[in-house]
């Protein structure tokens, strides 16, 4: 049995409560939302925070809706839940796709949106997911409200623009009509991190890319994404050629460092290769409609 | 009866004898009920945690305990220095080496134990090793075992008087003359280097002890996470000088072994110290970073292989040169007269002129142990370079490889079979079995498909340099064929620190003919307590369910050593028929005087005595039960009651066998590799419960894939372990592992009373080859002849591009 250090424990009954919690006892305090970042961490005594502030009872969280040309989902929506939405199932077959490849389901029956973003793991595949899609997140403080894209929502690994007294409350996801998508991940197991990820979405026009979107997680991209191998893929025809050499662009700008999963020439191919993989999927599903 | 006929069912509708049933011990299992270590609580027991060091070479300048002691729950802190005093600061190892239970001088690798910490509660025992202050000089580490023999390379073991190197031993077998002489007129030799790298056992519940000194009686109770409570509580009176009668060892319900539970580790000593100095039961157990870094690993041999042939296929010889990695102390449990366990079984299953092995042990800055983890005393390293050399040959040779087997596996009537490193086997038919596993795969219907996919690739333009072509995947097929010596041993061969290594067994048939079968091996979870009551109930006819079978606790059991190299069932179960049939002896003469009749005049038929020609006429065993407590006269010097008890030692070990295939799926634009089926033919012999055989092989399979393509426990540089947690040392899912497909065929073993073979690590032993065979077959597209596991899908990727990873160092 691993032990975590001494801690103290609130069950926040209101956000506002909880962002109050927050204030009252500063820095050293943490929201603890599926827990299965955060305490994975205080057992190795990796993570030893003085204070958690839980936030499971927090049912005005949890939820995935439309709201106008966006997909509105609450931080503490589980990944099951993501997993088996009806909704974003029309909109966006990433998300199950992505999901099926996280963790496992015990994991997934806790595991939140929006403890996965907070955490800043590098390897994280709903940070590559979000910031594919060019989402925002809607981060709450004493004052009110505020909106980030998901891509300069990280510092860098392990840090967010998170305040010591804010909270993640929403994830917006853009609808866009017709557009297709896809998730490739290599693992060394089911349930494992990943060696890399690459999650994408296309929109067409006829056969001609009117807009693209590329994450990547475990390679160290700035705000998980590539945006050089999107400029290079906007505009032009869906071509094998065209999306090699965005892939191309893709695994060039990526920073991957070796470790056991991999040394950084392979990861580095990896990126080519998936990318290539998802979005040729993904124009696939884009010209059958969409989704 | 023999043991094809199907056995009579009882009332409860279990076969008297031989055959499928559920096991008695999943009932309190599936109900959570089960007892483990962690489940006992003792009136006012205390707890204790270990201060591990970051470093893997070190010396300690200075331990600063004082805080640690001023914490409000802390009862003792105890050091290296403090043991000293009572002169425990280090025991001896199962390989005539010493151990420190805490680091005196210097730490040696990157885990170990340096202070103990007892408190009221296992938080605050935890809480106060951040409390201790260590002041360390860190020292060159050796790491890398290739250089640990290295002029100038760092001397670890500075405690051993006038030690200069980290060598530890050097050890031959086979005849090196015949050998280089069949080398030298062999018309093909082909050589492969391959790792067989370090991987941990990773028993669900990792180990711990709780020890109980009993100041007034000097009694010395300690519940303990371990597979052998015997050699535990020798080797408690060996180590702390407890007089061995004042010494109980209680293994209660284990959660997994795998070897990782036959030693005694630090903690085991130290919750005895703590207990001997709070006055308090101790309760050690450690978490699973602290199993993973510290405890028992196994395997870490670097091997050079060479094989002899001639250009048909023949082989003619095997040459081996292995550099074992034995971490920072000798701790390898295994028979005294064999460092390299039985790794000398290495030429296999197959018919060669001449053999020879050269191993030498060396020290490195890592975590001690070295043989744990169902390999059955280094078989598995034995199997997995043989299966590889013959692979290797028949790629040179451009020869199918299940042709090379079928030209070279020994023949039936070679049987008993003395090989040429001095095993003898006892039985096999490893043709047939071979082909029964072939058929079973579909064999050349597999070549076929494969040759078909592999053109596909090639015409859609797929290349070495370009692999990925349109989403086409590559098949590979491998195979293995593994033999393993188990059942360890006969005395007259074996011993562990001067013990033999026969095992006692007591059976007590009660009054209502009931019984109770006491035994000196200890169930991790292989369904002994199911196996052995159908062992009695076969050769007596009492119903399984009748039968409690105990273990596990000294008090309460004959002597013997343990449960480890598959040896239960050929030591254990041959001493369970014997003494069955002990009692049925006695049981006839105590029928024959209730009959007023003559032994002589009685024949045995499953469960009674019955007189000869008049079958109406006889006692079954539970009148007889009853009849030898009560007031029957008996003849002349014959007591009553009807017990029995023996000491079983082997003439042999067991030789189990078997034919393993396994298909891979290669996607070439990856290096991810997937398991698409996995045929697992075994001989075993008869099966006592097919049920529990089929779950030892199933379980042994996915540790095979688990080793094949993913398990490593790898150190950076600096020494530091890269496996401490289940997220950096993986093991497989059910979503890694097919939907095995089993078959047997039944060769019985001569010299067992039962036939039987053990079984418990044939599948961990024989399906690491086959995955690597296969996945090596699927790249054969690239040229690639070997890579060494795990084969992740870096790896994978690496062996395309002819440049496979050194899997023990870090990935850079
Ligand atoms: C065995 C295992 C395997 C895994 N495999 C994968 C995988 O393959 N891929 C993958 O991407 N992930 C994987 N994960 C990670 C998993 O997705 C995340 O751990 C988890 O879902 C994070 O969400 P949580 O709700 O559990 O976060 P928590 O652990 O509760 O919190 C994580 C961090 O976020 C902060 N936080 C939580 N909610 C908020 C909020 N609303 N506002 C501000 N800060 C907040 C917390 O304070 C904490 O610092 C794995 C985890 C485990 C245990």
């Amino acid at each position: 049995m691993q032990t975590p250090a001494p801690f103290e424990y609130d069950r926040a009954t209101s956000i506002d409560q909880a962002i109050g919690l927050l204030e009252q006892y500063g820095p050293d305090t943490r929201l603890v939302a599926g827990g299965h970042s955060l305490l994975p961490m205080m057992k190795l005594r990796l993570a030893q925070p003085g204070r958690l502030v839980d936030i499971n009872d927090l049912d005005d969280l949890s939820y995935i809706r439309q709201e106008e040309a966006q997909i509105a989902i609450g931080s503490l929506t589980r990944h099951s839940e993501l997993l088996s939405s009806p909704l974003l199932a029309q909109h966006w077959s990433i998300f199950a796709e992505a999901e099926r490849v996280i963790a496992d389901p015990v994991v997934r029956n806790r595991g939140t949106i929006g403890g996965s973003l907070c955490q800043g793991d590098p390897a994280e595949d709903l940070s590559a997911l979000v910031c594919a899609l060019r989402a925002q997140l809607v981060i709450r403080s004493r004052g009110g409200s505020r909106t980030v894209e998901a891509r300069d929502f990280y510092l860098g690994p392990y840090e967010t623009v998170i305040g010591p007294a804010e909270m993640l409350t929403e994830v917006r996801i853009p609808i866009h009509e017709g557009a297709g998508s896809a998730y490739e991940k290599v693992e060394r197991r089911a349930g494992d991190w990943a060696v890399v990820a690459v999650g994408c979405f296309v929109k067409l026009d006829a056969d001609r890319v009117l807009d693209v979107g590329i994450g990547l997680a475990a390679v160290n991209a700035r705000g998980f994404a590539a945006p050089e191998a999107e400029d290079r893929l906007r505009g032009q025809p869906a071509t094998e050629e065209q999306l090699a050499a965005a892939a191309s662009l893709a695994a060039q700008h990526c920073r991957p460092q070796a470790d056991q999963r991999g040394p950084e020439d392979y990861k580095r191919y990896l990126v080519g290769e998936l990318t290539r993989r998802a979005l040729r999927r993904a124009i696939d599903r884009a010209s059958r409609g969409g989704a | 009866m023999t043991v094809t006929d199907a056995a009579p069912l009882s009332a409860a509708g279990n076969p008297i004898g031989f055959g499928r049933m559920l096991r008695k011990e999943d009932a309190r299992f599936l109900r959570g009920q089960g007892n483990y270590l962690d489940d006992i609580q003792l009136p006012g027991m205390l707890h204790g945690a270990i201060l591990r060091s970051p470093h893997a070479h070190a010396r300690i300048i200075s331990i600063d305990t004082s805080a640690a002691e001023a914490h409000p729950k802390v009862k003792a802190v105890i050091t290296g220095a403090m043991l000293e005093g009572l002169k425990l600061a280090w025991m001896p190892t199962l390989s005539q080496d010493v151990q420190a239970v805490l680091a005196t001088d210097k730490v040696r690798f990157h885990g170990q134990e340096v202070a103990f910490v007892v408190a009221e509660d296992r938080y605050s025992a935890r809480d106060a090793l951040e409390l201790i202050v260590v002041e360390y000089e860190p020292l060159r580490p050796v790491v890398d075992a290739r250089r640990a023999l290295e002029p100038g390379a760092p001397v670890i073991r500075t405690d051993i008087e006038g030690k200069q190197d980290n060598h530890i031993f050097d050890w031959e077998a086979g005849d090196r003359e015949a050998t280089d002489e069949v080398f030298r007129r062999a018309e093909v030799v082909v050589a492969q280097d391959m790792l067989y790298p370090r991987v941990h056992p990773a028993p669900m519940e990792t180990c711990g002890s709780i020890a109980s000194m009993d100041r007034v009686t000097g009694q010395l109770t300690a519940w303990s996470t371990t597979q052998a409570p015997h050699a535990h509580r020798t080797l408690y009176a060996l180590v702390a000088g407890i007089p061995e009668h004042k010494v109980r060892i209680i293994s209660p319900d284990i959660g997994g072994g795998f070897g990782n539970k036959v030693g005694i580790y630090p903690g085991y000593v130290l919750a005895v110290v703590g207990s001997i100095v709070t006055g308090h039961p101790v309760k050690w157990v450690e978490d699973r970073s602290e199993n993973l870094m510290s405890t028992s690993f196994a395997r870490d041999y670097h091997m050079h292989g060479e094989i002899a042939a001639t250009k048909s296929g023949k082989i003619l010889g095997l040459r081996v040169k292995v550099l074992a990695d034995h971490g920072a102390f000798n701790g390898t449990a295994q028979p005294t007269k064999f460092p390299a366990g039985f790794f000398h079984i290495f030429p296999g299953s197959y018919d060669l002129e001449a053999a020879h092995c050269e191993v030498t042990g060396v020290y490195t800055n890592k975590a001690p142990g070295g043989v744990a983890y169902a390999c059955s005393f280094r078989v598995t390293e034995a199997v997995y370079l043989v299966e590889r050399m013959v692979e290797v040959l028949a790629d040179e040779l451009k020869m199918d490889p299940a042709d090379v087997r079928r030209q070279n596996l020994l023949r039936p009537e070679q049987f008993p079979y003395m090989n040429k490193t001095g095993w003898e086997y006892d039985s096999g038919d490893y043709g047939k079995t071979l082909e029964v596993a072939l058929d079973k795969a579909g064999y050349d219907d597999l070549r076929r498909r494969q040759a078909e996919g592999r053109a596909r690739w090639r015409a859609a333009g797929g290349t070495p340099e370009h692999p990925e072509v349109g989403g086409e995947h590559l098949m590979g097929i491998g195979i293995s064929f593994f033999t393993e010596g188990v059942g360890a041993g006969p005395k007259k061969h074996m011993d562990i620190l001067g013990l033999g290594m026969a095992d006692g067994c007591e059976l007590r048939v009660h009054p209502t003919g009931k019984a109770q079968l006491r035994l000196s091996v200890q169930t991790q979870g292989q369904g002994h307590e199911t196996t052995f009551a159908q062992i009695v109930a076969h050769e007596l006819g009492i119903p399984p369910e009748d039968i409690e079978v105990i273990h596990g606790d000294t008090d309460n059991t004959p002597f013997g050593l343990g449960t480890y190299g598959s040896r239960s069932t050929p030591v254990s179960g041959a001493a369970a028929a014997v003494v069955s049939r002990r009692i049925r002896d006695k049981a006839r003469i105590v029928a024959a005087a209730a009959l007023e009749c003559s032994t002589d005049d009685l024949e045995w038929e499953l469960g009674r005595w019955k007189v000869k020609g008049d079958p109406e006429k006889g006692k079954t065993i539970q009148e007889i039960a009853m009849l030898a407590h009560g007031t029957l006269e008996l003849p002349e010097g014959v007591e009553g009651h009807l017990d029995a008890s023996v000491v079983y030692d082997p003439p042999n070990l067991t030789y189990p066998y078997g034919a393993y295939i396994c298909v891979v799926d290669l996607d070439p634009g990856t290096g991810q590799i997937k398991v698409d089926r996995f045929i697992a033919v075994d001989d075993c012999g008869p099966r006592i419960n097919p049920m529990i055989v089929e779950g030892q092989v199933h379980g042994g399979l996915a540790d095979g894939v688990g080793m094949a393509l993913m398990e490593v426990i790898a150190f950076d540089e600096s020494g530091n372990h890269l496996g401490g947690s289940f997220m950096d040392y993986l093991l497989p899912t059910s979503l890694e592992c097919p939907s095995w497909e089993l078959g047997e065929t039944v060769t019985p073993s001569p010299h067992h009373p039962l036939g039987v073979k053990g079984v418990g690590e044939s599948a961990t032993v024989g399906s690491p080859p086959a995955v690597v065979n296969a996945v090596v077959d699927a790249l054969e597209p690239f040229g690639v002849r070997h890579a060494d596991m795990p084969l992740t899908p870096a790896q994978v990727w690496l062996a395309m591009r002819g440049r496979p990873l050194r899997t023990d160092l870090a990935v850079s």
